[in-house]
């Protein structure tokens, strides 16, 4: 008859206490997330409505709603991904494609690893620097944008590499053995099976570019500024815009006597339109897999 | 007779390590080649001179000269042409993550060929003469990656012969595969023998008798011997390594 050993228990205790164990660690990451969800969400109750989002701040931003800087970060969000993800996405495919190991490719690794760590108060002076007084373009809605774009274009080239790892190097080899070019090698095998990767790579950085303050806040992003209600064309990307993080801040320490709620419904906003963006990339990633093809 | 392929002094080192040490031999046109030989000894390295894809490898270096018709493949402009006239068949099967019919019409179609008619009759053919016809004719849509291995094995083949090779090269071609599908693989090849050479590069040394016209014996990046299958089977091949390896005394 079978009958347990000691050290079979011991083995037995250990493997529950080491599962409880990471089960707490990952519930105090999420207990976060949703304290934070809930409480925003309580506090600003009393403001949320379509009409919030869809109408400007007024009375020196003490009421009213979020409809300037609610655009404006979709305008900064936009234009800097349409500036860095072709060129990130493009220079990621030279790096592991093409590029042979030369001084030329360990330079522009290092660049990218090191430029993924500077703070983005300093891509903000850059950008002061290079666009706004340099190239001319002033404090508009293109310097701020070509700013975040330079800050989030070393973790997209980053994340697309690691997609296009993720391809078998076998398929490349059977390709090549074929008589195809690299360049049909990547058309027909590599990028349809990491276009799931490469795009979550991308649209994870949203959520950097439509929460960072700093990069903005000195290139293109200004306190207050009043638009055409409900016309998505309201700004003009040479002109200044407002920001929802700016705006959160300017509201939450710069003004007094905000209405009750306000600033609460400006972080729901923000923290909101990026999970939605970021459960979208998922949704994405889940229908690509489905065609995942080996 | 002209030779299909010579080979003359061919040297290849990775980095500083040598692959292969001045090896020449010529291929005959029509014949079976086959080339044994323990591990590390060089046989891979040679047929990836053959078809140049030994340039994707930054560090290696060739010295010496492969004829393919008389013509030093070095010389050649259109590479992409070249790997054409080899059919490459690689120890584990590669199901590309495409249908079954887009896997054989890869070549074809990165050769330029766009005609439906035309590809629907290289993909029937090869399928066929790989052996793989009979069992995925009516789902040619499927993913090649969802074949068994023995199935994708005769795929990877299929695929070599879509941009019909004037030489089909396969290394170790069985590793992966039973040995009944082996047989039947065996077979096909006798019969592609009327169309093209044929380079079998096998550590079954049975394998290598039962097939090969001729046997080339490598170790360590030195060509041993190179005879008919007959004499360096036979109990007295000029080199006694080749006897020992042959008959698994070696070492």
């Amino acid at each position: 008859m079978f009958t347990e050993t000691e050290i079979g228990r011991q083995k037995r205790r250990i493997e529950n206490v080491m599962r409880i164990f990471f089960l707490v660690m990952t519930s105090l990451m999420i207990i976060p997330l949703l304290l934070i969800i809930g409480y925003l969400l309580y506090k600003a109750r009393p403001v949320l409505s379509l009409e919030f989002l869809f109408t400007n701040p007024k009375d020196n931003m003490r009421a009213g709603g979020l409809w300037a800087p609610f655009l404006g970060t979709i305008y900064l969000v936009v234009v800097s991904l349409l500036v860095s993800a072709p060129i990130g996405v493009f220079a990621a495919v030279y790096l592991s494609e093409y590029a042979r190991e030369s001084w030329f490719t360990r330079i522009t690794n290092l660049a990218v690893v090191n430029l993924a760590g500077v703070p983005s108060i300093v891509h903000a002076l850059f950008g002061v620097g290079a666009f706004v007084l340099f190239a001319g373009l002033g404090e508009s809605i293109l310097a701020a944008s070509l700013t975040l774009a330079i800050m989030t274009l070393p973790v997209i080239i980053a994340s697309t590499t690691e997609a296009l790892k993720a391809v078998p190097m076998s398929f490349r080899e059977a390709c090549w053995n074929l008589g195809a070019t690299r360049w049909q090698t990547i058309r027909r095998i590599v990028i349809p099976n990491s276009i799931s990767g490469i795009l979550t790579g991308v649209i994870l950085q949203v959520s950097r570019a439509a929460g960072e303050t700093a990069p903005i806040m000195f290139t293109g992003a200004v306190f207050y500024k009043a638009i055409a209600e409900g016309n998505l064309f309201a700004y003009n990307i040479t002109e200044q815009c407002m920001a929802l993080s700016l705006h959160l801040f300017t509201i939450s320490t710069q003004v007094p006597d905000v209405t009750e709620g306000i600033p609460y419904g400006t972080a729901i906003v923000l923290v909101g339109s990026v999970l939605l963006v970021n459960a979208a990339s998922i949704v994405l990633r889940v229908y690509l897999r489905t065609r995942k093809k080996w | 007779m002209e030779n299909k392929i010579e080979i003359s002094d061919l040297r290849v080192h990775y980095g500083d390590t040598p692959a292969l040490n001045g090896i020449s031999f010529d291929v005959h046109p029509n014949e079976i080649l086959s080339i044994i030989g323990p591990a590390q000894s060089g046989k891979t390295t040679f047929l990836k001179v053959i078809n140049r894809t030994l340039e994707f490898t930054p560090e290696a270096t060739v010295e010496g000269s492969v004829k393919l018709d008389g013509v030093d493949i070095r010389t050649i402009g259109d590479v992409y042409g070249l790997r054409r006239r080899i059919g490459m068949v690689l120890p584990l099967p590669v199901g590309l993550p495409l249908s079954i019919y887009d896997n054989v019409a890869f070549a074809p179609r990165a050769a330029g060929l766009r005609t439906k008619s035309e590809l629907d009759e290289i993909v029937e053919r090869c399928l066929q003469q790989a052996a793989l016809w009979d069992e995925v004719k009516d789902r040619l849509d499927t993913l090649g990656t969802k074949l068994s291995g023995g199935q994708q094995q005769r795929l990877t083949i299929a695929r070599a012969l879509s941009h019909q090779p004037e030489v089909l090269c396969l290394d170790e071609f069985s590793i992966a595969i039973d040995p009944v599908t082996t047989m039947r693989i065996e077979e096909v090849l006798k019969t592609l023998q009327k169309e093209m050479t044929i380079l079998l590069v096998t550590n079954l040394v049975q394998q290598a008798k039962r097939l090969a016209n001729r046997t080339a014996f490598f170790l360590n990046g030195d060509l041993i011997e190179i005879d008919t299958t007959d004499v360096i089977f036979s109990d007295n091949p000029a080199n006694q390594a080749t006897y020992d390896y042959v008959n698994g005394t070696f070492g």
